[in-house]
This record gives structure tokens, C-alpha cells and sequence, in this order.
């Protein structure tokens, strides 16, 4: 177990997390205006305390934003320490780089309830409110930590746990060596451990580069608009984004592209992703944009899986196999399917209710049912990521960036060939760090691995 | 009959010898009772000390003032450095032990310490008057009155060997049981349980032929384990030899499975994961051709060989039958089978660090009766438990070594906090400050704090400060002295190192991999000469040096990891502490941090089933 030490200086968000006019970003600790005058190309003498003044904020020269910075000096501040408040403007994008500009200056992202912690130790709080912080840092570890298991989407989470097995197989391996070198055990394979760094060290720089802003968050989050032709994808689209951005035509297989668009609803971003509709053709250019769908449904994290209903043969036995088939055949477990059954408006012979049990009944059309579609989306997402969104992806990058540089010492420690004991402390921190990602690490871990593992005893 | 004592000790194996040992320097009037005085410091099972871990916990006992260093010094045959392929934190000494002598010199060095008493009797129970504890009673129906017991019975407690399908009550093979103590302890409210260790047969060594095995001869030079200067390093030397089991051994091992206690059920307490039997071995890894074996002489002149690897409870003519299978082994003859015992223990969890029980006062718990293996275990809980009963005796504060101060530290907290399930060892993995927590600076780390409390003397605190005013010198004089390029160029040339272009620091270039200290002063007489001269001829100065230069990198890291546990370990939690009215803590959380009762939110944390935020919420609470 590790617990955070409590004299590096802290950041985070303190306003919610999203789209807003203005955000503010919260700094706490002794280096608080050190790191704020390095990013704004203003000396602390520039800052006063309880004054704000305005601060052009700048990354690697680039203008990141213009900002209003108010400096707090210790001990008249909300924890006692120095603190800083940068307004910044309150797009997600600029939150999280200047986020990830203040890990980078030598931040480390707060806890939860980490602030108001620090305000209780430095006395700005009387005992008779610290039982609520008490419940409040108990219970937003929890969700801090499911946010931290469900962030890891697309299976990284799995993968850097099964890399991080690895490691520790390795790491067994060593001390296998150096508490059991009397004994008729086995030594580990140098070269297969550095064949192991170095793909290890390739994923997390990948994870890197992906949580570089690129992907997710910037693009928003993924939802795929599936059906057969002239299920009314388009309209649907249509209808959410209240513009006619998608050609609408009553002939069957007119989109035969995909086309995105980008809404923000409820502070978070969607990408909606409108596919060709998919049916057995033998047009080429229409099996390119089938395929290209295809694509689509695996990049996706929420799938809209449409359905009409204006058909005299449809039942809710028919449907709901169908819908099973699909979840079967291209659904992966990290993805979200959400049935939708358009055209209401056309048919009377199934009823509402039966359907709204299998997803959601809209008509497109007529825009009935779009709202609970909606609110059916905002919920999804905050199953899943919770408002954390931004918080966590930056603390990830934080510890992710961590344990690359533990990987780089294992590395430089293995090209000079030095000691195991001192591999082994190297790797250790590696695999603490990777840790922070999946679990944790403890001697017990290693040992069980090497009993449970390895013959060994005279 | 007897005087009413400051401390009794019961048992009188490496726990009990160090406990008497320490209470008696101290100053407390020390009552030894063993039920066979002829079988003080008997090593039971392997005729050793040290090895990767053990050997840093021998070191560190010497440092603080204790007598096993001495004795492994005294009585050894062959002494080598393990690991010194490795880093310096696993450098581990080992030696090979004269068996009959290392139990004398202990009993020697007992009867020549001032305020140590013995008495030969078995000690059946603690005398408890209006819940104090006033000390022992024992099977010849006397009543020996002290302050403080320190109970270390090791395997003897409702001991039960196993041999085949025989089984019969012993504390060691030949020996008696010992009663009573377990049952009046248990009407006490304390918690027992039962554990398993085994020992391989005793052979002649006039049977056995040496020329199909491969010999294993000590150190070329040898170290060894006390740092006083009052024993020196062996001059001749004994040799071990390694042979192995093939397929034939373990078939015929395998005709006796059914008449095993361990796979008939016989035997239900769990033995050490580590210290697998032979027959454990060959079953649970069946794809495994050979194992190996150590024949090691019991001593200079004995002709007994102890089979190091073969430990065995099947039935005595499978054990036979079996050896004769090992090449060297076609003739044997054997003296004494393999055995297992079962024994009880109380779980440590029932402890607090000075290990004292939680339930009676001044009572004191050391060695296996805790649920550890090994000598040197042992031997370093008897010296704590020891010290510990004449300061409680005397009104003063514990004496508790943290996890960054000593191996004895990191044991010592596993033990109170997690428990343990099996015979728990010590290993160099255990220890979150390995490279701390090294064999050659034990003095440093150990030696003062040991002299404070009283247990090492004025000359080994002298030794040390000059070893760290010696070592202080020759770091200076790599830091100051500049080598030039003629001198050492065509030693890195010949080790394929990169020659320097100009004068350079000596200290930089020995912090290059694979360059040692030796081998940069013979590159330069001037350097060489000055360097003899700050470490006034004392390797041991040079070896420091050399380490806290080459090393300084991981050493000041773990400096680090070190100071920001302590931390917790400052945050004291009250004797008196309330759990269940936080309401934020996970009820598991509640459960186990009553029973364990942590003293410190460090020790809270390491107690499994509590989270982070557990800890959390308590130092809200502690903060301030």
C-alpha cells in the first residue's frame, strides 16, 4: 500500500467537470507559485496575495490560454498552504492540457477530498467537520477507483495487468535468485526480460501518447448509429443534432459514407458516427461504406442499434432475437448496445410498452422519444466514467508516466548489467506504479508467486 | 527453594540462550530452566548459520551485543560469502557448524556471564496470582517466583514426531514433550495453533563416497561473523559435497506415499512452503528429474553427515532404500532417520512489538512457540525478548527496531501484524529497505542503539565510530585525489571500459560498473598509499567506502522510501481507540484493527484487509 506524501504540491479541478464558461484549476503546496510563475512568464513578484491579476498561460511558447490568476499566501488559504487559482476558459481540452502542463511542472494531481485533507492537517477546519471529509475521502476512493477500472477502456486496463503479471513473474524470478541462489532454482533470462521492458515500455508510451488529448476526450466519446437501410439513421441524427447535416432521402442505401458530428450534451462530448446501413449487396462503392460501418461498430464505446418498425411482420420475439444475434456477432463487452425502435408512428401492432423493455421506442420523425434517447446517453457515460472524466485521464497520465521512467531505469539497469538486488528495486517501483493502475503490489505478492511457482528448499 | 528472579527463561535453544544472554548483561538476575542441560543451544535440524538473509540477522545480532555471532564464530568449520556475485545487500554470510561445540561454547558463555542462574526441570506452567504474572511452576512441583517470563519452548509444546505410520510425544527425537503450558495459556484466552517442521536423516560419513560427488569447499579467504575482534577468521577449513537424486530415488520414495503422515492425513498442520520435504519435492513437482543434496559434516572430528535436502518423515526403511539410489550414497548407513514433528505455536498477532503478550503482562513470547524457523529467527526474537523483559521490569520505554533500522525489525512486525500461517522465514524479499539492511553495516545501523540500552560494550561502540571516522577519510580522499589518464587507462582499456581524456576525480571513475576499489588503488601507488592511510590498513573501512560510493544512487533512494514510511510510522494511534465509532471505516477494517491493536498508523497499514482509505480516514482523525 502506498499512501501519498503530503508535502509535494497538488492540483486539480475544483469546478465541475465539463464544458463551461470558465473553469477553475486549484494548486496547493510550498512550489504552488513557483510552478505558477513558470508557466506564465511572470515572476513571483508579479503575484500579490488575495489579488488576481491576468496571466497569458504558455506551453512549450505556445499560448495555452489567457487566464486570471489569484494567489493565496500560506496560511490565510483554503488548506494553508500557498495556493493558487488559475480561471482559465472552460473548454475540456484547455482544463486537461493545463492540467497536464502542471503534473509536467512537477504537480501531482490531488487525491480526492485531498484539499480539503490538507485544510483539516493544517488546522483550517475544527474536528467537528472532519467526519464528513472522513466519509467523503472513504467513499470517493471507492468511486475514484471504479472510475480509475472503467477509465481503462478498450482493454488496457486487462493489458497492462496481464503485462504488469508479467513483470512480476520476472520479478520472481529475480528474487527467486537472490533469496534462493543455494538452492537448485533457475535464473532469469536477462534477454526475455529485456524483450519484456521494452514491450511493456512501447504500450505505456502508447497509452501516453493516446491520453495526449488525441482520442477520446478531444473527439469525444464514440457512439455508433447502426441499422439496415433506411432505418431512418439519418433522421434519428438528424433529430439529435436539431440540423440537417446528413442527406435524407427514402431511398434505400443513400448514405453510403459515414458522417460524424460532434454535440456536447450534459458537459460531455459525443461523436456521433452515422454508417452506411447494412444489408447484402453487390454494389461496390455501397460494400465499401458496409464495411467501413463495420469498422465504425468496433471503434465505437455506445452503440445505437436502430430498428423500424414499419413493417407488418415485425414481432417482439423477432426483435429480440435479432437484437441478441447482433449483440452476439459485434458487440464486444466493453461497449454499450442501445436498441432503438424508430417509426412508431407507422405501426400498431406491437405494443409500446413490450418494446420500451428492449430499448428505447422513438419516432425520428415526429423528434417522440429523442429526449429519453438522450437522457438514455448522459446516463451511460456517467455509469461508466463518472464526472472524473478528466481528473482521472490526467492522473493516469501522471502514473503512467511514472512508471515509464521506473521502466527506463529497469532498462538502463539491464544495458549495464547491474546487480539483481538492485534490478529488483527498480523493478519494484515499476511494478508499484503499474499498480496504482490495476491493484496493488505487496512482498507477500512475490513471495506467493515464487511458492506457488518454483521448487524450491533444501 | 530458589531466589525469587528478575527474569526466567524457559528453554534454552538459540531464543532462550540470547534472552538470558541479554536480560543477564542488562543487569537482571536470570533463571535459565531447560529440561535438559545437556541440551542447551542444540541445533536440531542443520548444522549451519547464516545464509541469504539469516546471515544479516546474525550480523545485526552481534551488532547490538548479542552472542551469536561469536558462537558461529567459534565453533565453525567452513565460512562462505554467498551472493557476492550480487549487490552488497545480498552478500550474506554462512557458516558451517561443529555441531557439539557450538552448544558448548553457548553454555560456556552463559556460565561466564555474571547474573545468569540454571535450573534442569520442565517447566509446566506460570504462576498467575490476582492476573499478575509471578512466575513458573514446574513438573518436579516447585514454584520459582520472578517479574518477567520469557516462554521460548521451540518444538516441545505437545510436541509429536512422525515417522511412517508411527508417531510418538518428543520435543526433538530422544527427547520429551513438554506439558502443560499450552493448556493453562489457552484457559487464559490466548489462541494456539499447530505446525509442522521436518529434519533429514543423520548418516555415517565413513560410508559414503565423496569422489562421485562434487566437492564445495569454503572461502578462499574467509570472513566471519562477529565484528569484535575477539574471534578471527577461520584458517583450515572443512568441506561440504553436493550430489542428487534421480528417477530410481524418487520411485522408491514414492512406494512409501501410502504409509506417509503427510499423505495419509497423520499430519494436518502446515509445514514451511520453503523447506519442502523430499517427498513434498518429487509429488508436487513431478516434472523434476533431480534434486539436490548437501552431505554435511556435523563437525571437525565427527564422523556424522547431516543430508541437507532430504528431509523426509516417510517410514525409516523407504528412507534408506532411497539413498542408496544417490550416487555416493550406495553404501550408506544411517544413524538417525528423518522425522516430522508437530508442535503448538501462538499466533504473534497476540503480541505487541516488544513481544510481550497482550494478554499478560511481563510475560514474553520468542522463537518457534511464535510461529518461526530457523536459528537465527529465533535466536533474534530471544535477544529482543530479552531486553525487552528487564526494561519492562525496570519502568523503561521498549526497545523496537523499525523495518529501516534491521532485518530483526521487518521480522518482528510481520510477525505482530500479519501472523503467519506457516513456519514463517526470513527472506532478503521481506524487507521493503534490502539495500539498507545490509550484512556489512549492521555496527552501523545496530551498534549504538545496542550500546545505549547497555547490551554492546564501550569497545564494539569504539570500533565503529573509527570504522565510520576511517571510512569518512577514504571517501574523501576519492573525492579530493584526481587519477590521470596513464595511470588507469590500461586498466579500463583491459576491461573494455572507456579511457578518460583528462584527469579525473577517482571517485568518478570508480562509480563505473564493474570497477571495484581494489582494482582502481593498484592503478595509482599514490592514490593506493593514501588511501591505506585514511582507512589505517582496515579493509572493513575500504569495503564501506567502496559500497556507500558505488551505491549511493539506490542507498539515498531507499533513504528516501524509508523516511516517508516513517512518517506513518510517527503517527501514533491511541492504546485506547475506539474503531467501531468511525463510521467510515470498512467493517473489515474495524475487525482486524481490533485484533491487532497497530500502535502506529504504519503499522495499520501494513495489516492486510485495510485500505488506503482507511488509513485515510484515521489520520483525519490522528492528524492533529
Amino acid at each position: 500500500m502506498q499512501f501519498e506524501n503530503q508535502d509535494d504540491t497538488i492540483c486539480a479541478l475544483s469546478t465541475a467537470q465539463g464544458t463551461g464558461a470558465i473553469a477553475i484549476v486549484r494548486i496547493s503546496g510550498s512550489k504552488a507559485l513557483e510552478i505558477a510563475a513558470s508557466i506564465s512568464k511572470k515572476g513571483p513578484d508579479a503575484y500579490v496575495p488575495n489579488k488576481s491579476i491576468f496571466a497569458r498561460i504558455f506551453k512549450n511558447d505556445e499560448l495555452l490560454d489567457e487566464t486570471v490568476i489569484t494567489y493565496f499566501k500560506n496560511p490565510s488559504s483554503f488548506t494553508g498552504e500557498d495556493v493558487i487559482e488559475i480561471a482559465c476558459h472552460g473548454s475540456v481540452y484547455i482544463q486537461k492540457e493545463l492540467l497536464k502542463l502542471l503534473v509536467q511542472k512537477g504537480c501531482r494531481m490531488a487525491n480526492p477530498g485531498e484539499f480539503s485533507f490538507r485544510a483539516f492537517l493544517n488546522k483550517k477546519m475544527d474536528l467537528s467537520q472532519t467526519e464528513a471529509i472522513a466519509d467523503l475521502i472513504s467513499s470517493d476512493s471507492a468511486a475514484s477507483h471504479r472510475v480509475a477500472m472503467n477509465q481503462m477502456r478498450g482493454g488496457f486496463s486487462e493489458e497492462i495487468r496481464e503485462l504488469r503479471q508479467e513483470l512480476l513473474n520476472f520479478a520472481s524470478l529475480i528474487e527467486l535468485e537472490l533469496d534462493f541462489s543455494q538452492e537448485d532454482v533457475e535464473f532469469a533470462d536477462r534477454t526475455a526480460l529485456v524483450e519484456l521492458i521494452t514491450k511493456i515500455d512501447n504500450r505505456i508510451r502508447k497509452l501516453i501518447n493516446s491520453f495526449q488529448l488525441g482520442n477520446v476526450l478531444k473527439d469525444g466519446v464514440p457512439v455508433a448509429i447502426i441499422g439496415p437501410p433506411n432505418a431512418g439513421k439519418s433522421t434519428l441524427l438528424n433529430a439529435i443534432l436539431n440540423e440537417d447535416k446528413a442527406i435524407v432521402s427514402d431511398i434505400a442505401g443513400t448514405t453510403r459514407d459515414s458522417i460524424e458530428d460532434v454535440i456536447n450534451i450534459g458537459g460531455v462530448n459525443f461523436r456521433f458516427i452515422d454508417t452506411a446501413g447494412i444489408r447484402k449487396t453487390k454494389d461496390v462503392v455501397e460494400n465499401l461504406g458496409i464495411q467501413r460501418s463495420y469498422d465504425h461498430i468496433k471503434k465505437a464505446r455506445i452503440i445505437l442499434y436502430l430498428m423500424d418498425l414499419d413493417s407488418k411482420t415485425v414481432s417482439i420475439e423477432k426483435l429480440t432475437e435479432r437484437i441478441a444475434s447482433f449483440r452476439a456477432d459485434s458487440v464486444h463487452d466493453d461497449q454499450e448496445l442501445i436498441p432503438v425502435f424508430n417509426k412508431i408512428d407507422l405501426n400498431q401492432n406491437v405494443s409500446k410498452e413490450e418494446l420500451s423493455k428492449l430499448g428505447i421506442v422513438i419516432s425520428a420523425k415526429n423528434k417522440s422519444g429523442v429526449n429519453q434517447l438522450i437522457e438514455k446517453l448522459t446516463k451511460s457515460v456517467s455509469l461508466s466514467d463518472s464526472d472524473n472524466i478528466i481528473v482521472s485521464n490526467v492522473r493516469h497520465f501522471d502514473v503512467l508516466n511514472k512508471s515509464q521512467q521506473a521502466l527506463e531505469k529497469v532498462s538502463f539497469g539491464l544495458d549495464n548489467e547491474i546487480p539483481g538486488d538492485l534490478l529488483a528495486m527498480d523493478i519494484r517501483e515499476a511494478l508499484d506504479y503499474l499498480g496504482e493502475i490495476t491493484g496493488e503490489v505487496s512482498n507477500d505478492e512475490l513471495l506467493g508467486n515464487i511458492f506457488g511457482n518454483f521448487c524450491i528448499g533444501k | 527453594m530458589l531466589q525469587e528472579y528478575d527474569v526466567i527463561v524457559v528453554g534454552g535453544g538459540h531464543a532462550g540462550c540470547e534472552a538470558a544472554l541479554a536480560s543477564a548483561k542488562l543487569g537482571s538476575s536470570t533463571l535459565l530452566v531447560t529440561m535438559n542441560m545437556g541440551t542447551i543451544a542444540q541445533m536440531s535440524c542443520n548444522p549451519a548459520m547464516g545464509g541469504v538473509a539469516k546471515g544479516q540477522i546474525v550480523r545485526e545480532i552481534d551488532a547490538l551485543g548479542g552472542g551469536s555471532g561469536y558462537i558461529t564464530d567459534v565453533s565453525a568449520i567452513q565460512f562462505k560469502m554467498l551472493n557476492l556475485s550480487k549487490g552488497p545487500a545480498m552478500w550474506s554470510p554462512r557458516a558451517q557448524s561443529d555441531r557439539l561445540r557450538f552448544a558448548e561454547e553457548w553454555r560456556l558463555l552463559l556460565e561466564k556471564t555474571d547474573n545468569v542462574d540454571f535450573w534442569q526441570d520442565m517447566v509446566d506452567g506460570l504462576i498467575i496470582e490476582e492476573g499478575e504474572l509471578k512466575g513458573v511452576t514446574t513438573a518436579m512441583g516447585m514454584k520459582i517466583y520472578s517479574k518477567a517470563v520469557v516462554l521460548t519452548n521451540g518444538t516441545f509444546l505437545n510436541g509429536l514426531i512422525h515417522l511412517g505410520e508411527k508417531n510418538f510425544k518428543g520435543g526433538r527425537t530422544g527427547e520429551r514433550a513438554s506439558y502443560g503450558i499450552t493448556e493453562q495459556l489457552e484457559g487464559l484466552g490466548f489462541e494456539s495453533g499447530r505446525m509442522k517442521t521436518g529434519t533429514p536423516p543423520r548418516v555415517d560419513g565413513r560410508s559414503l563416497d565423496y569422489s562421485k560427488m562434487e566437492e564445495q569447499p569454503g572461502d578462499d579467504n574467509p570472513q566471519k561473523f562477529s565484528y569484535r575482534s575477539t574471534t578471527q577468521p577461520l584458517k583450515e577449513q572443512r568441506s561440504c559435497y553436493i550430489t542428487y537424486t534421480n528417477n530410481k530415488t524418487h520411485e522408491i520414495l514414492r512406494t512409501g506415499f501410502d504409509r506417509s503422515p503427510m499423505f495419509n492425513g497423520a499430519i494436518k498442520s502446515v509445514g514451511p512452503r520453503y523447506c519442502p520435504s523430499i517427498e513434498d519435492k518429487i509429488n508436487r513437482f513431478a516434472e523434476r528429474e533431480r534434486h539436490q543434496i548437501f552431505a554435511e559434516p556435523e563437525g571437525w572430528n565427527t564422523i556424522e553427515i547431516y543430508v541437507n535436502g532430504f528431509s523426509t518423515s516417510l517410514p525409516e526403511d523407504v528412507q534408506l532404500e532411497a539413498m542408496k539410489t544417490i550416487p555416493g550414497f550406495e553404501n550408506v548407513k544411517m544413524f538417525r532417520p528423518g522425522y516430522a514433528i508437530e508442535y503448538d505455536y501462538f499466533p504473534p498477532t497476540q503480541l505487541s512489538h516488544s513481544l510481550e503478550t497482550k494478554l499478560v503482562e511481563n510475560l514474553f513470547f520468542a522463537g518457534q512457540i511464535n510461529g518461526t524457523t530457523g536459528y537465527e529467527e529465533a535466536a533474534s526474537q530471544g535477544l529482543i525478548a530479552g531486553v525487552n523483559a528487564h526494561l519492562k521490569i525496570n519502568g523503561k520505554d521498549p526497545f523496537i527496531l523499525s523495518r529501516s533500522d534491521a532485518y530483526i525489525g521487518v521480522l518482528i512486525d510481520d510477525l505482530i501484524t500479519k501472523g503467519t500461517k506457516e513456519p514463517y522465514r526470513m527472506f532478503t524479499s521481506r524487507a521493503e529497505f534490502r539495500i539498507l539492511l545490509r550484512q556489512d553495516n549492521a555496527d552501523i545501523r545496530l551498534t549504538e542503539m545496542g550500546n545505549k540500552i547497555g547490551l554492546a560494550s564501550n569497545d564494539q561502540l569504539e570500533a565503529v565510530q573509527k570504522k565510520l571516522s576511517r571510512t569518512k577519510a577514504i571517501k574523501r580522499v576519492l573525492e579530493k585525489h584526481s587519477v590521470s589518464p596513464e595511470d588507469v587507462n590500461p586498466f579500463l582499456e583491459s576491461i573494455k571500459s572507456s579511457p578518460i581524456k583528462q584527469k579525473v576525480k577517482a571517485q568518478s571513475v570508480l562509480l563505473r560498473p564493474n570497477i571495484t576499489l581494489n582494482e582502481l588503488m593498484e592503478t595509482s601507488p599514490e592514490l593506493k598509499e593514501k588511501i591505506l592511510v585514511a582507512a589505517e590498513n582496515n579493509e572493513e573501512a575500504i569495503q564501506q567506502a567502496e559500497i556507500q560510493i558505488k551505491y549511493a544512487g539506490y542507498i539515498s533512494r531507499e533513504q528516501d522510501n524509508a523516511l516517508k514510511l516513517n512518517k506513518l510510522e510517527n503517527v501514533k494511534i491511541p492504546a485506547d481507540i475506539t474503531y467501531e465509532s468511525f463510521s467510515s471505516l470498512s467493517a473489515e477494517a474495524v475487525e482486524k484493527m481490533n485484533k491487532i491493536r497497530p500502535t502506529t498508523l504504519g503499522q495499520a497499514s501494513r495489516i492486510s484487509g485495510v485500505s488506503p482509505s482507511d488509513i485515510s480516514v484515521l489520520m483525519v482523525y490522528l492528524g492533529n
